[in-house]
């Protein structure tokens, strides 16, 4: 009887709880999915399909009009839209990278190491976590103003790098980290940069990966909000603010808006599918506990 | 090391206060390396989250238009806002509303489903995440929400609702005050299972699976109960993130209301305290009196956070 029990991963489960959480997910994910499906399905609706009374959720007769009329929208602009691809490609990697390196490197002492104001540190960034973007606008844009940031991309990228987000989810997952490996390295002569570079990042990869997809999708639509407090030059502005001018263009465009917003859409989503694959398969065999 | 400890807590006076100082100075002198590494971070984070958040909290205190010098008027902003300020009262009003349903449901939700989403084979499980967490990712897509509510007989709601002889006439979904703060929360809620659901995952993976099967050898009996005394208190670190995000979201809500229902809505039915804040910070440049809504929301968030710091402290007991 022991033994049965021991052997058993799971414990005995209701068939009826199974049903009842299915059921709660289809219902949950059919809400999630059904707007995304809404884009897609109109991205490839012609004109007539569009304008159809009463309208029809699903695409008949998929074309790629909307497309081609996307294209011609914009290359009909005074800045070509590869100007606003590398604009927001441009933001988009060099916060990510500079904001996983940045807050990993900080998060590391903050979780494992003790060190005089250690704790107040830590207290502001949580206090931090607190505050609504939209609170620091005002006095972001006097700072931005004297330290000349204004109209430049690092307007948007540098803050992005300094976002409290990232280092409080850094520290979370660096404090799983058994003391035992650190010590080893330690007393291999490694020294703390060494340490954070070769023995912590490696360990908690499906950490930095998560605050890839957040930092990345934070920035690729900062275009928009942030982007316009601070950059005014038309070639520096973003794809975001480039569909906002198509969206602009009322009922006439809903096709091609449908279409740039499912190019829009795209570009996370593989990221997202690419980082948690491995987010999901190193979780679980990361050997973070001791 | 005892040593210092033991000096540490000697008290303040002006002969000890020297070697004190001089211990101080040893132990940080010591740790320069672990400063530099925090180094960049910790600098812009102070330049561009800290010191703003301080800048505001002081310029709450004075009446600026960020042309002459700011003048000190005490807490009259303060007085004004809950005094006089009809429209806040009414940004406050939904506000609580809105953050009282979607900041516990959003966060339910997200653990919920994080959870059974946890139970699925990689392969579902992964295509599961991406069908949960697609609306986050999206951005500005939330955008096909107007199409949908449109009020003409285009609108998709209208147009089913009309087809199926539900009503007799389009409804002005964005424009009649009863239904604007119900669209934007449900909106909300569809954005909404994004960070924390994410995070909530991550932290399920990372559980220790041998603290299962003790649980089952100690006699719990059915998931629920696994779910009380084992699943919720090894997530505790990762459900304060949670809490800390979904209660600065729900509580910092803006977008979605500007986009769905204009700025300002009909009757104010959409104005929340960002708005609010919006509207006196960049529209009328009153900093000072923007600069109050905003203490006043932070002071909301970090009540809430606090209440939920107590709750979350009761789980699995």
């Amino acid at each position: 009887m022991i033994t049965i029990r021991l052997r058993k991963k799971r414990i005995s489960r209701s068939w009826m709880g199974d049903v009842f959480l299915f059921l709660l997910l289809a219902a949950v994910g059919y809400f999630m999915a059904m707007p995304l499906v809404f884009v897609i399905s109109n991205a490839f609706k012609p004109i007539n399909e569009i304008l159809k009374f009463p309208p029809d959720f699903l695409v008949k007769n998929p074309t790629f009009t909307n497309f081609t009329d996307l294209y011609h929208l914009l290359s009909g602009s005074w800045v070509p839209f590869t100007r606003y691809i590398y604009n927001t490609f441009f933001i988009a990697i060099v916060g990510t990278v500079g904001h996983v390196l940045i807050a990993s490197l900080a998060a590391y002492p903050l979780a494992k190491r003790k060190f005089p104001g250690k704790g107040f540190l830590f207290t502001i960034v949580v206090l931090s976590l607190m505050f609504s973007a939209t609170v620091t606008q005002i006095t972001n844009y006097m700072t931005m103003s004297w330290l000349g940031f204004l109209d430049t991309h690092w307007a948007v990228i540098i803050p992005a790098i300094g976002s409290s987000l990232g280092l409080y989810l850094m520290k979370q997952f660096m404090e799983q980290i058994p003391d035992a490996l650190l010590e080893a390295a330690q007393i291999d002569g490694c020294s703390e940069v060494r340490i954070f570079w070769s023995v912590v990042m490696p360990v908690v990869k499906p950490a930095w990966l998560t605050l890839v997809i957040f930092s990345f999708q934070g920035l690729w639509g900062a275009g928009g909000a942030a982007g316009s407090m601070y950059i005014y030059s038309e070639q520096l502005k973003t794809i975001d603010y480039a569909l906002s001018q198509i969206l602009a263009g009322g009922i006439a465009r809903t096709g091609p808006s449908m279409a740039a917003t499912l190019l829009l859409l795209t570009v996370p989503i593989l990221i997202f599918v690419l980082s948690q694959s491995s987010v999901i398969q190193t979780m679980s065999t990361s050997g973070m506990k001791e | 090391m005892i040593q210092l400890v033991k000096k540490s807590k000697l008290k303040l006076d002006s002969k000890t206060l020297r070697p004190r100082l001089n211990l101080k100075w040893k132990e940080v002198s010591k740790n320069k390396v672990l400063y530099a590494m925090i180094a960049p971070f910790f600098l812009i984070f102070f330049t561009f989250t800290v010191l703003p958040v301080c800048l505001s909290l002081l310029v709450s205190f004075t009446n600026f238009n960020m042309l002459e010098f700011p003048k000190w008027v005490g807490w009259r902003n303060y007085a004004q806002l809950f005094v006089r300020d009809d429209v806040f009262l009414i940004a406050l009003k939904n506000t609580l509303i809105f953050a009282a349903i979607t900041g516990p449901v959003s966060y339910i939700a997200c653990f919920v489903l994080a959870w059974i989403i946890n139970e699925f084979p990689p392969k579902i499980r992964a295509f599961a995440t991406l069908v949960f967490y697609a609306p986050a990712l999206s951005g500005s897509a939330f955008i096909v929400w107007t199409l949908l509510f449109s009020s003409d007989s285009y609108g998709y709601i209208n147009a089913f609702l009309l087809k199926w002889h539900l009503i007799l006439e389009p409804i002005l979904w964005l424009k009649t005050p009863k239904y604007i703060l119900p669209i934007i929360i449900i909106v909300q809620l569809w954005l909404s299972l994004g960070t924390s659901f994410l995070a909530f995952i991550a932290g399920l993976q990372g559980l220790d699976k041998t603290l299962f099967e003790a649980g089952a050898i100690d006699g719990i009996r059915n998931r629920w109960q696994e779910l009380w005394f084992i699943t919720l208190p090894s997530m505790r670190p990762m459900l304060m993130f949670g809490a800390v995000i979904q209660i600065t979201a729900s509580f910092g809500v803006a977008e979605v209301a500007t986009a769905l229902a204009g700025f300002p809505s009909v009757k104010y039915a959409g104005h929340t305290i960002v708005t609010h804040l919006m509207d006196y910070g960049s529209i009328r440049f009153e900093m000072g009196y923007a600069s109050a809504i905003a203490t006043v929301l932070f002071a909301m968030m970090l009540g809430s956070n606090l209440i939920v710091r107590r709750l979350l402290a009761k789980v699995g007991e």
